[in-house]
């Protein structure tokens, strides 16, 4: 099944230099588990492929029910260089909404996540 | 001791509601009013407003803020922590002396985070300065500084408090520390209480933006948070234990719960199991949070580790120029007129042999802030704004690129509009070097003034 992050997460982002940060949290806790096993780093990354010139890594926030990204080489050069109108990587949270993961029939009926509208 | 210590955040950056200090300090109970004022890029502005008149290079603003809250400050004891004095507090504070009112205040103010005087006998000395993101040492751009400022801790700021304070003025003090400062003072936490320290930082990541945390810029459920036009300020209502809830004034706009804490804890996060301030590393993996009724949530079970011996460096430094022109196109075809404008107008900078370090191009209303990420479906587009920006060490080709947006509109392609601002201006750089430098040759200084 398709799940739509925007559906199962909200998320902030910010900056470091030319890298942004993307914290996504689960909706409901019983939903982390999911994020956790289907929002690779690498699934991430070919999420943003294209969009940013660097890595990506990931680390793990469970008493949060979140993850945080960090995107490198997404802003240009970061701070008062970049040219980009989210030269602060303000939104690059809303970015990673856009993506989908597949999760088995089973387990995402078991998690009781939203199915796409 | 106090069971409960309450810090009132009241500005989250310089240029935050002006109205904030004031309906903190008056709308319920607190102890402490916490103001934030700089960013990376605060202090190179500051720096710049210094070299025009050695009387300036502080927040302004904080002046008003002063004087909008000096009856809360001398009639009910409330004392206020800001960094307001940006480059230069000791004039900051000798602008607050100036407010009619002011006898009732006693000021201390911390210098010593400042190295740009010392730069050259600090390299001298063997203190590289090295970027810490790309290694390179400071003497390759030594001479394009503008200004350099060690990031400093809770303990001058405690210091000022115990030397009988109300009002205690920093440069380049950390965001956090202006926060955990008055606990540690409040609660005599020793500075090897790791876990309480952490806790102190926390609490002030938390309400360092102003009310990032309390219903601003919150994505979780943001239709039905209510009245934001009078939204709350955060208050951190701390215990000796190191716990403590993050809550603001009963009637106020806004919301405190789970989601809007959460989504401020993992704001500009880096490593959570390090994050390292002058005074202690926080272990952001060890937070708990609970819902603790309405409009509050409860933050404990914080974990800390010993501080670095290092601090950490912001250095602002002059890099080349910039200006950014926009244009807006309109249906039908907005999306390839756009697209056809940016490709003649880069071909003319090419013609004139105009060098730049940067072109980008974004197409606002299409894919600016997502890129390639976002779905175009160009025919629905009605308008879209041609956005180009250009980046070089050269400001003569910059400025001469400036000249060349305009001409577009007559000799471009159509249905184009939306030049009523004028030419781009072009604007100096001034980028940010980060660096690492040992804690020992910080000395910081307070004086109660």
């Amino acid at each position: 099944m398709k799940i739509r992050l925007v559906d199962v997460a909200h998320a902030r982002s910010g900056d470091k230099g030319d890298t942004a940060n993307v914290g996504l949290i689960a909706l409901k806790p019983e939903w982390y588990p999911v994020l956790e096993k289907y929002v690779t780093r690498d699934a991430v990354a070919k999420h943003f492929e294209g969009a940013i010139d660097g890595p990506v890594t990931r680390y793990e926030l469970p008493n949060l029910n979140a993850l945080n990204f960090l995107l490198h080489g997404a802003l240009d050069g970061g701070g008062t260089l970049s040219l980009k109108t989210d030269a602060q990587g303000k939104v690059f949270s809303t970015a990673l909404l856009r993506m989908s993961i597949d999760v088995p029939d089973a387990e995402a009926e078991a998690a009781g996540l939203p199915r796409v509208k | 001791m106090k069971e409960i210590v309450r810090v009132a955040s009241g500005q989250g950056f310089w240029g935050d509601s002006l109205e904030a200090p004031r309906q903190q300090v008056e709308g319920g109970e607190v102890d402490y009013l916490m103001l934030d004022y700089l960013a990376e890029v605060t202090m190179s502005i500051l720096q710049k407003q210094r070299e025009r008149d050695p009387s300036m290079g502080y927040a302004r603003d904080f002046v008003g803020a002063i004087e909008s809250v000096l009856p809360a400050i001398t009639q009910r004891g409330v004392k206020v922590i800001a960094n307001a004095g940006g480059v230069n507090p000791p004039a900051c504070a000798a602008a607050i002396r100036g407010l009619d009112g002011s006898s009732g205040l006693r000021i201390a103010v911390v210098t010593g985070d400042d190295l740009l005087g010392r730069l050259d006998e600090l390299i001298d000395h063997g203190h590289s300065l090295a970027n810490m993101e790309t290694g390179e040492p400071l003497a390759s751009i030594r001479e394009r500084v503008l200004s350099a400022n060690a990031y400093i801790g809770s303990v001058p700021i405690v210091e000022g408090l115990e030397k009988g304070a109300n009002v205690v003025i920093t440069g380049r003090s950390t965001d956090t520390a202006l926060t955990m400062a008055p606990l540690r003072h409040e609660f005599g936490w020793k500075e090897n209480e790791w876990d309480k320290l952490a806790a102190g930082i926390i609490a002030g990541h938390i309400i360092e933006c102003g009310a990032q945390c309390s219903g601003g810029n919150c994505l979780y459920d943001w239709q039905n948070i209510p009245n934001m036009a009078n939204v709350g300020y955060p208050i951190a209502e701390a215990n000796p234990d190191g716990s403590f809830v993050i809550t603001k004034h009963p009637g106020t706009g806004g919301r405190i719960n789970v989601p809007s804490v959460s989504e401020q804890l993992v704001y500009e996060m880096g490593d959570p199991h390090e994050y390292i301030t002058p005074d202690v590393v926080a272990d952001f993996t060890s937070i708990r949070l609970e819902q603790d009724g309405t409009d509050r949530v409860r933050v404990f079970g914080i974990k800390g580790r010993p501080a670095t011996d290092k601090l950490k460096v912001s250095i602002a430094y002059r890099s080349g120029f910039k200006a950014v022109g926009t244009l807006v196109y309109s249906w039908p075809d907005a999306v390839e007129k756009a697209q056809a404008a940016d490709r003649i107008l880069r071909e003319r900078l090419d013609r004139l042999g105009l060098r730049f370090d940067q072109i980008l191009t974004e197409l606002v209303g299409v894919s600016a802030t997502h890129g390639v990420l976002a779905p175009v479906n160009a025919e629905s587009v009605n308008e879209v704004q041609l956005r180009i920006g250009v980046r070089g060490e050269n400001r003569r080709d910059v400025e001469r690129f400036t000249r060349e947006i305009a001409p577009l509109v007559l000799n471009g392609p159509p249905s184009v509009t939306g030049f009523a601002g004028g030419r781009p201006k072009v604007e100096e750089i001034v980028a940010y070097w980060p660096a690492l430098i040992d804690k020992s040759v910080v000395t910081t200084r307070v004086e109660i003034v």
